[in-house]
């Protein structure tokens, strides 16, 4: 009993604070996406005036003509202005002034209709539908960009670009889809559902996930705003000293990979506390769903990887503004030390775009095959495996850089290990098929494809691990080919498979079936056609970012090009189906569509504001399928004094 | 797509008749498959395996390629067969509203596949590590204190790179630069690689060779080139503008032919290397601007010196 009244009350907002409430102001006072925009022109200005003040005296200022300094300077203020335009600050400021926080009544008036969506909004599903549209329209983008770049190679010699846009757009389509895609599952589906599936009714720090989203529209626009500068030469790696030598787009790649570092290590905090913090009673470890475990897993590795990567951008800025020297080697720094800084975060980078895509695949596979998750276990060890290893095998992508040679035979091991912890994903699916009755829905067809697209990636990725072959391998367009299939075809693919198992949920209405069949047939078939000639394309000889190539690979090219525009036309047909359905039909969605065990399909679609009326008791794990008298997920609605049994014993089925 | 086709139709057994051996069904689909594709793979695309036998680097990639391509074909055929297999013959049926059988998993099972996984995996490093020291770093860029070497003294080749342009010296004759690379047939090359001012990553594709040209870093790489003809020289690893166009061709010749053709240019180019820096492994930011001035006094279009001097990147 007393335990319960204390749960209870842990999970109401902190804070809430003595003192009336003061009268609403009219919308346009109240801090939105319009303040927001407001505050980021002034702090850009701001920033501008002061970096051209304590900078313009510099001589190579004055003889370039450009001041890194005044455009640095300017993002970060404009980014500290649309935050505090969003009212980000309000209550750290009303905090300090000891004055009354946001109440939950203020709230509620702030969380009702559309409107929400455009505010700093506490509540974590409003939160994950803000990412999802978001990740959805940067993920457009960083795809228009990848369609420029298959235009210009359409022929080995004739330019539709010129060779600067081309490095712009290959820079703009590659860190756009590595930096702003770290966050296309973890943001939507694990701020959304981690909650809802360990029967929370609110994330551990709501300001602070929402402040991750936040962030990402400040990087993904300043990101953009490199190409008013004619964009960055570096692709995504950004490569010291080619991005000290660089002109001023480099800045915003710069900036903007930081503050999504930033968003990063602030999202993985938030869901690390919720998932140890914020599980119901009953919701033990064993069983806990396997997609809250990936983003476990995810979260670990955004907090312990993306600080490197933010001081590695912190670095750069300072060579570029204040002149150090981290990376100029005969001023006593070293270009590895940007390539170590940079590949020990983007090592980990990589999973945290793959994990994702474990945890979604495996969480449906229980649900269409009807059947329990072979091996829980294993596959929970699995994403650990992969956690704990990824930290160990970052110069794998420096085998000819001419570092460290003695090291190599040692990160050859630790990247062919990586396979080890990756094939029980692989060894989990299979069992999971073994005697299932497998059906066919939209969100299973994209979680089968993941698991064909990311059998190639994998094997792939042996090859590159793999000194003498590497040799061949590295920098060519058989590297691309391999992480375009572990991020785009896996997961993206495992987007998509999340977006049509949970969209129901999230919206309440149901997505069209036959246009979603459509969509992964075309995307599919596009996507393979794409991508499987590029491993032959890299082989033969061409390396990447490259404008201008053999011409006896012209066909081979051309082929891919074209399947690239179909895979586009593929992506279109996605959003149609998506403001068709969820827009302009919106047919409802009652109930549980694919009689899933999961807890969040225990509760009402879209779920009520607190998700849960009373915490709910986790009676048994969610892959219960077909077993026997096995007791409901949960009880909820538990009768007083059961948390408290509950938390005593041990054994599944405790409530009678 | 194997299993789909020759699992045919097992529909749900009649009653009486036992469960189908599904197991030994996709194990003997599986090795029918396997003991197809592999001989395939190494009899017919294996002499054709990027990147050829040009040279002794070469030669080991190519093999090194075509053993983890059997070795993962059947990998990945296990994975396509049982999932195509499953597809098939577990699907759903019409009607049935049933759950699967309440299956949680098999220690066995894990246990087998995660030792032969383990054992495949240590397999291709043991290998992996052996084609890496056998052919003295199979081609890769090894840094200025290599510590796998070829026998014998190597002919030294020197490789500059600048945006966007590669020169070679030969510091054995005279340290004449030029913009022709030649090398004799069946000597051991070390190539010295390294940069005016970015990164540039050398590749010479049919040579098996890859180093990073760091600015201030020496990076060795060895091979011994074993066939005449000629092979491609491209930038593999983006260094700015014209990235793309930064390529060139270059010769196996004899070594009587490389006698002669190295002397007569170390002879033709006496004036411009007079005025070349000494040479050394690397260079400082002082030397860069005689340096570049090179492959504009050699007639080279394009790149060198003009582009890029002593004042970019800034120098405090």
């Amino acid at each position: 009993m007393a335990i319960e009244i204390q749960r209870e009350k842990a999970q109401e907002p902190v804070g809430r604070g003595p003192g009336a409430p003061r009268p609403a102001r009219p919308w346009w006072m109240r801090p939105a996406i319009h303040t927001g925009l407001i505050g980021a022109v002034l702090g850009y200005l701001l920033g501008h005036w002061l970096g051209n003040f304590l900078a313009s005296g510099y001589q190579q200022i004055s003889t370039a003509d450009e001041n890194d300094m005044a455009i640095v300077l300017g993002y970060a203020l404009a980014t500290v202005g649309w935050l505090a335009g969003m009212g980000v600050f309000n209550d750290l400021i009303r905090q300090m002034l000891g004055r009354p926080l946001r109440t939950g009544e203020e709230e509620a008036e702030a969380a009702s209709g559309l409107a929400r969506y455009f505010r700093f909004s506490l509540d974590h599903k409003v939160v994950g539908m803000q990412y999802l549209v978001g990740m959805i329209i940067y993920f457009l983008v960083g795809g228009l960009f990848a369609m420029a770049i298959r235009t210009e190679l359409l022929s080995p010699t004739y330019h539709v670009l010129s060779s600067s846009a081309y490095l712009m757009v290959v820079g703009e389509h590659g860190t756009m889809m590595i930096m702003m895609m770290s966050s296309i599952i973890l943001g939507p589906f694990g701020n959304y559902f981690v909650p809802l599936m360990i029967g929370a009714k609110r994330v551990a720090f709501p300001r602070i996930e929402a402040l991750s989203f936040w962030l990402t529209p400040a990087a993904f626009l300043i990101l953009l705003s490199g190409v008013l500068f004619g964009g960055f030469p570096t692709g995504w790696t950004g490569y010291a000293p080619l991005s000290i030598q660089a002109t001023q787009g480099m800045d915003a790649y710069a900036v903007a990979f930081g503050l999504m570092g930033c968003s990063l290590i602030l999202a993985g905090f938030n869901i690390i506390v919720t998932v140890i913090n914020y599980r119901a009673p009953g919701m033990r470890w064993s069983r806990l769903p396997i997609f809250v475990w990936s983003m476990a897993a995810t979260s670990f590795l955004m907090v312990l990887a993306a600080p490197v990567l933010v001081g590695g951008m912190y670095m750069m800025l300072t060579d570029r503004t204040a002149q150090t020297a981290f990376f100029t080697h005969d001023l006593g720094g070293s270009t590895y030390l940007y390539q170590n800084l940079f590949w020990f975060f983007g090592h980990p980078e990589v999973y945290i775009l793959a994990l994702p895509g474990f945890g979604i695949v495996l969480e449906l596979l229980p649900v269409f095959c009807r059947k329990p998750l072979f091996g829980y276990r294993v596959a929970a060890a699995g994403m650990i495996g992969v956690t704990l290893l990824s930290f160990f095998v970052w110069q794998h992508h420096l085998f000819v850089s001419g570092i460290n040679p003695a090291m190599r035979p040692l990160f050859m091991l630790t990247t062919e290990l990586i396979s080890i912890p990756t094939g029980f994903i692989f060894l989990v699916a299979m069992g999971t098929f073994w005697k299932a009755k497998i059906r066919f829905t939209v969100p299973m067809l994209f979680a089968l494809g993941m698991l064909f697209n990311f059998l190639i990636g994998g094997v792939t990725g042996v090859f590159l691990s793999d000194v003498p072959a590497d040799t061949t391998e590295h920098g060519s367009f058989f590297s691309m080919a391999h992480f375009h299939y572990t991020i785009m075809g896996a997961l993206i693919f495992a987007f998509m498979a999340g977006i049509y198992y949970w969209l129901p949920k999230m919206m309440g209405i149901k997505l069209n079936q036959t246009l979603g069949k459509i969509h992964f047939w075309t995307m599919f078939l596009f996507f393979n056609s794409t991508f499987l000639p590029l491993f032959a394309v890299g082989l033969l000889g061409q390396p990447r970012r490259v404008f201008e190539y053999a011409r006896q690979l012209q066909t081979l090219n051309d082929w891919v090009s074209i399947s690239a525009f179909l895979l586009g036309g593929s992506i279109l047909i996605f959003v149609i189906n998506f403001v068709w359905s969820a827009v302009i039909v919106r047919e409802r969605e009652e109930g549980n569509p694919w009689r899933s065990r999961g807890l969040e399909w225990q509760v009402a679609s879209p779920p009520p504001p607190e998700n849960f009326a009373r915490i709910p008791v986790v009676l048994s794990a969610p892959y219960e399928y077909g077993v026997p008298d096995a007791p409901p997920v949960a009880d909820l609605n538990p009768p007083v004094g059961v948390v408290a049994s509950a938390l005593n014993h041990v054994t599944a089925g405790a409530p009678s | 797509m194997t299993a789909a086709s020759e699992a045919g139709q097992p529909a749900v057994p009649a009653p009486g008749r036992p469960e189908p051996r599904h197991g030994l069904r996709i194990f003997l689909i599986w090795l029918v498959a396997s003991a197809i594709a592999d001989p395939l793979i190494w009899f017919l695309l294996g002499p054709h395996m990027p990147p050829g036998a040009m040279s002794s680097s070469a030669a080991h990639q190519q093999t090194t390629i075509n053993v983890m391509a059997v070795m993962s074909v059947p990998v990945m055929l296990f994975v396509l067969v049982y999932s195509g297999y499953a597809l098939v013959v577990w699907r759903h049926r019409e009607g049935d509203e049933e759950d699967g059988p309440p299956i949680h998993g098999n220690a066995r099972i894990s246990a087998t596949w995660i030792v032969a996984t383990a054992v495949i995996v240590l397999g291709l490093f043991v290998y992996g590590t052996v084609e890496l020291i056998a052919p003295a770093g199979a081609g890769a860029g090894e840094g200025p204190t290599p510590i796998w070497k070829p026998g014998g003294t190597p002919l030294q080749v020197q490789v500059i790179a600048q945006q966007w342009v590669f020169t070679y010296r030969y510091p054995q004759f005279g340290g004449v630069e030029t913009p022709q690379l030649v090398l004799p047939e069946g000597q051991f090359v070390q190539f010295n690689v390294t940069s005016l001012d970015v990164i540039h990553s050398w590749w010479a594709y049919q040579l098996g060779v890859k180093a990073d040209a760091n600015p201030d870093v020496n990076n060795v790489a060895y091979t011994k080139p074993g066939q005449l003809g000629t092979f491609r020289v491209r930038c593999a690893e983006l260094c700015g503008l014209w990235h793309g166009a930064m390529t060139n061709v270059g010769y196996v010749v004899t070594a009587a032919q490389f006698q002669s053709w190295a002397t007569a240019t170390e002879t033709r180019l006496a004036a411009v290397t007079k005025n070349l820096p000494p040479y050394s492994t690397t260079y400082d930011a002082n030397a860069i601007s005689t340096l570049g001035k090179v492959p504009t006094e050699l007639g080279m279009n394009g790149a060198g010196g003009g582009f890029y001097g002593p004042q970019v990147p800034v120098q405090p």
